[in-house]
């Protein structure tokens, strides 16, 4: 009831919310993309030897990898010497109270609506706020701390817990998985690294708000979560930008890895600026996001709630190689006015036993096009392994597009493989219904499309449901006449 | 007088389908109106509700001194008009409680009155699922899906007796209805009455209005009101049927050259 509550409140603004500019000084490196570009970075973070040499390799497979051409739309022009690979913040102190930090800075997270003030804390959450490219502050780490748990920036993971990311970066999207992730692997400028423990179920939601701010600045976020045996651990990512003219590329990485026993929940509520009405200026979105079930009995779990962005091409998937292992895809994709989706997942059933399901929910309104692309795949060595998939389309309005591909591989014939799928339109009956009551249309519109999302939204953390409602109906906003 | 209706037409998709219909109703009265399939009854309560495939080429609609036609469906209900639909429809997902929450909120903005807390909204929901004997469990699940013919049509009544209409519109909620719900609904819609408000019972069946009694019954055919009468009307037409009314008609349409 709260929930519903909220979202209906946040409705009546019209334009992007978040669609500003701060002024902050930034050190910012040169456009263009060289060896050189990569040995700045590298040196900028005061790196050692073996994370530039990664850098290179990553760099060199880039060169030679073709950009993909499968997807349901015509990937854009992308000029990659015109963008500039680094931006971080002035001053890189960390603060040891928010008094500390740049007052602008934090004016720009209010209108945000980044909670990082006293009540989100005591609500339980540490945020490591990435402001652009470098954590500006890292709440509750004492506590976590204490449980063994690391919760930090990739860059301070690489310097203080060098072990860990030599052993476990990249093993799960390897440098040369796909052009994107190829030029993460060399450019990448921070991200979140979190480590469980063995047998330690991390107490609060870890949460991490990305946003790009610097003009022209791509953003190639690196994310390395890693669950040890029977470990817990549930992960927010939000991401919310200003408004500009010119196409913003992204390019993150994101990997997990699940031991014995344990269970990862990765949730993400995506609001980048989609562009303008006509399709103008937004955010391209192209992710790499997996995960490994390496132990048996072990599970994860992506949520993903994706609303912004003019382009969206991302598949987060999992590799299921313990035995008994699960994993579960939740995702609802909506796309307005001329946004692109093209978005869903992979579960690679490898160990026997294993399970997986996925609820894909995609919304289209205005002449959005919305793509569902997914892959079951059943090994050898699968025996009696399950997977279910669901998959439903709403479509508002007649301009806009819905469109699923789903691809089944088997080689284990005691593996079972369930699909189903529906499409449907939001009926002008369920509109007017809802206006005979006294609801205009845009909350009509917000209510069933939230009601149709619930399966997806009630995955989600009880805070980020809220907000991934407001943005639902945010989204969706001039989509009915 | 609260509702009044001058000479009404409409089409639907170039067919003319109320064809100059005149009625007034003041508050405190119910009014029941009767008339064969198809000759637009339920067209008729669209079209006072908003429904936008309906053109309304001629004519005038007044409530309490306003202009219905002029407003958008929302603004109708909020200005009390509440229509029972004959066929109500399903939304998967919204939970019926938060909708009518969303709803109440919209109509008492509307109205200058405060909103309810949730304390004082549990409350009202409760009193009123008691006063049409409407089950809590439905009122926790999914707008209508998966209801029964008959729980969506005491739904509607529920819907009625949470929001407060000026006017109140019931398609055909009778039928559908087990006798005992029959005979609740009945009991209901008679407490929710008042010398403010008024109904409008579409109906075939007589038995409705024993529980439910008119102070005028209107007979609708061919997209017009051919006959009012009061009460006894119904039982006439129980009896009769509709054939004498319809040869009265067609007799006077000769007679007028039509
Ligand atoms: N969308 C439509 N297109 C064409 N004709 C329509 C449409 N909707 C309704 N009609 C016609 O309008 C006429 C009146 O229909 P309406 O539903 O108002 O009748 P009714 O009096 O409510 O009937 P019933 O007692 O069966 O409920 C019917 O002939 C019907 O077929
Ligand atoms: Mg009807």
């Amino acid at each position: 009831m709260e929930k519903d509550d909220i979202m209906l409140d946040q409705l009546a603004n019209k334009e992007y919310e978040f669609g500003f500019v701060t002024a902050i000084d930034m050190d910012i490196s040169e456009t263009g993309l060289n060896e050189d570009t990569v040995r700045f970075i590298s040196a900028k973070k005061n790196e050692p030897q073996w994370m530039l040499d990664w850098r290179m390799k990553g760099y060199q497979a880039f060169l030679q990898q073709e950009m993909p051409e499968w997807q349901n739309f015509k990937m854009p022009e992308m000029d990659f010497q015109a963008i500039s690979y680094y931006a971080a913040p002035k001053q890189q102190a960390k603060y040891a109270s928010l008094d500390e930090v740049d007052p602008e800075l934090l004016r720009t997270f209010e209108k945000l609506g980044i909670p990082m003030s006293e009540q989100k804390q005591l609500a339980g959450v540490a945020v490591d706020v990435v402001f652009d490219s470098v954590s500006v502050t890292t709440t509750y780490k004492k506590h976590l701390n204490e449980l063994g748990i690391i919760f930090c920036s990739i860059s301070e993971a690489v310097r203080e817990h060098p072990e860990l990311v030599q052993k476990y970066l990249g093993s799960v999207v390897p440098h040369t998985d796909n052009v994107f992730a190829s030029l993460n692997t060399a450019v990448f400028s921070d991200g979140s690294f979190v480590y469980i423990p063995k047998g330690v179920r991390c107490p609060m939601e870890l949460s991490t708000y990305f946003r790009i701010n610097a003009e022209n600045t791509g953003q190639f976020e690196r994310t390395l979560i890693i669950a040890d045996e029977d470990s817990y651990v549930s992960y927010l990512e939000g991401c919310t930008a200003p408004m500009r003219d010119e196409n913003q590329l992204h390019a993150a990485v994101v990997e997990l890895i699940a031991m014995k026993g344990a269970e990862i929940k990765y949730s993400t509520v995506q609001n980048w600026y989609p562009g303008d009405k006509e399709g103008k200026g937004g955010i391209f979105n192209f992710v790499t996001k997996r995960g490994a079930c390496r132990g048996a009995h072990s599970k994860i779990s992506w949520t993903q709630v994706e609303t912004g962005s003019a382009i969206t091409w991302k598949y987060p998937s999992i590799l299921l190689q313990g035995d008994y292992s699960a994993g579960e895809f939740y995702s609802v994709a909506v796309t307005n006015h001329m946004q692109i989706a093209d978005t869903g997942t992979k579960m690679h059933h490898i160990g026997a036993h294993t399970k997986s399901r996925i609820i894909s929910k995609g919304i289209s309104a205005g002449k959005g096009q919305n793509s569902y692309r997914g892959l079951v795949q059943m090994g050898p060595r699968a025996a009696y392994s399950r997977n279910f998939t669901q998959c439903d389309s709403l479509l508002i309005g007649d301009l806009c597009g819905a469109h699923t591909f789903p691809y089944i591989e088997s080689k284990n014939n005691t593996a079972t493989i369930e699909h189903e799928a529906t499409t449907s339109k939001i009926g002008e009956d369920q509109v007017f219904y809802l206006n005979q009551r006294g609801i205009d249309s845009e909350q009509a519109i917000a209510l069933i499309v939230n009601g149709y999302a619930k399966d997806v939204l009630n995955q989600l953390p009880m805070e980020f449901a809220v907000e991934a409602q407001k943005l639902l109906s945010l989204t969706l906003e001039g989509s009915v006449g | 007088m609260m509702l009044s209706i001058k000479n009404l037409h409409a089409n639907i998709e170039g067919k003319e389908i109320l064809k100059g219909i005149n009625l007034e109703v003041n508050a405190g009265e119910v009014h029941a109106i009767m008339g064969p399939n198809g000759s637009g009854k339920s067209s008729l309560a669209s079209v006072l509700a908003g429904r936008e495939n309906y053109e309304v080429t001629e004519g005038e609609v007044w409530l309490d001194g306003k202009n219905l036609l002029d407003m958008k469906p929302e603004e109708r209900a909020r200005e009390g008009v509440f229509l029972a639909f004959q066929y109500p429809v399903e939304i998967p997902g919204v939970s019926n409680i938060n909708f009518l929450k969303t709803a109440l909120s919209e109509i008492r903005t509307h109205r200058n009155l405060p909103q309810l807390s949730a304390k004082e909204f549990l409350k009202m929901t409760r009193e009123k699922q008691e006063l049409v004997e409407f089950e809590a469990k439905l009122a926790n699940r999914s707008l209508n899906q998966g209801f029964s013919g008959g729980e969506k049509k005491r739904n509607e009544v529920f819907q009625l007796a949470m929001l407060e209409p000026k006017l109140s519109i019931l398609d055909e909620t009778d039928s559908g209805l087990d006798i005992d719900a029959l005979r609740i609904v009945s009991s209901g819609i008679n407490k929710l009455r008042s010398t403010e408000n008024a109904f409008v019972l579409i109906t075939h069946y007589q038995r409705l209005l024993e529980y439910i009694v008119p102070d005028f019954v209107h007979v609708l055919y061919n997209g017009q009101i051919v006959k009012s009468g009061n009460k006894d009307l119904a039982l006439e037409l129980e009896e009769k049927g509709y054939d004498w009314l319809k040869e009265e008609f067609h007799g006077n349409a000769a007679l007028n050259g039509q």
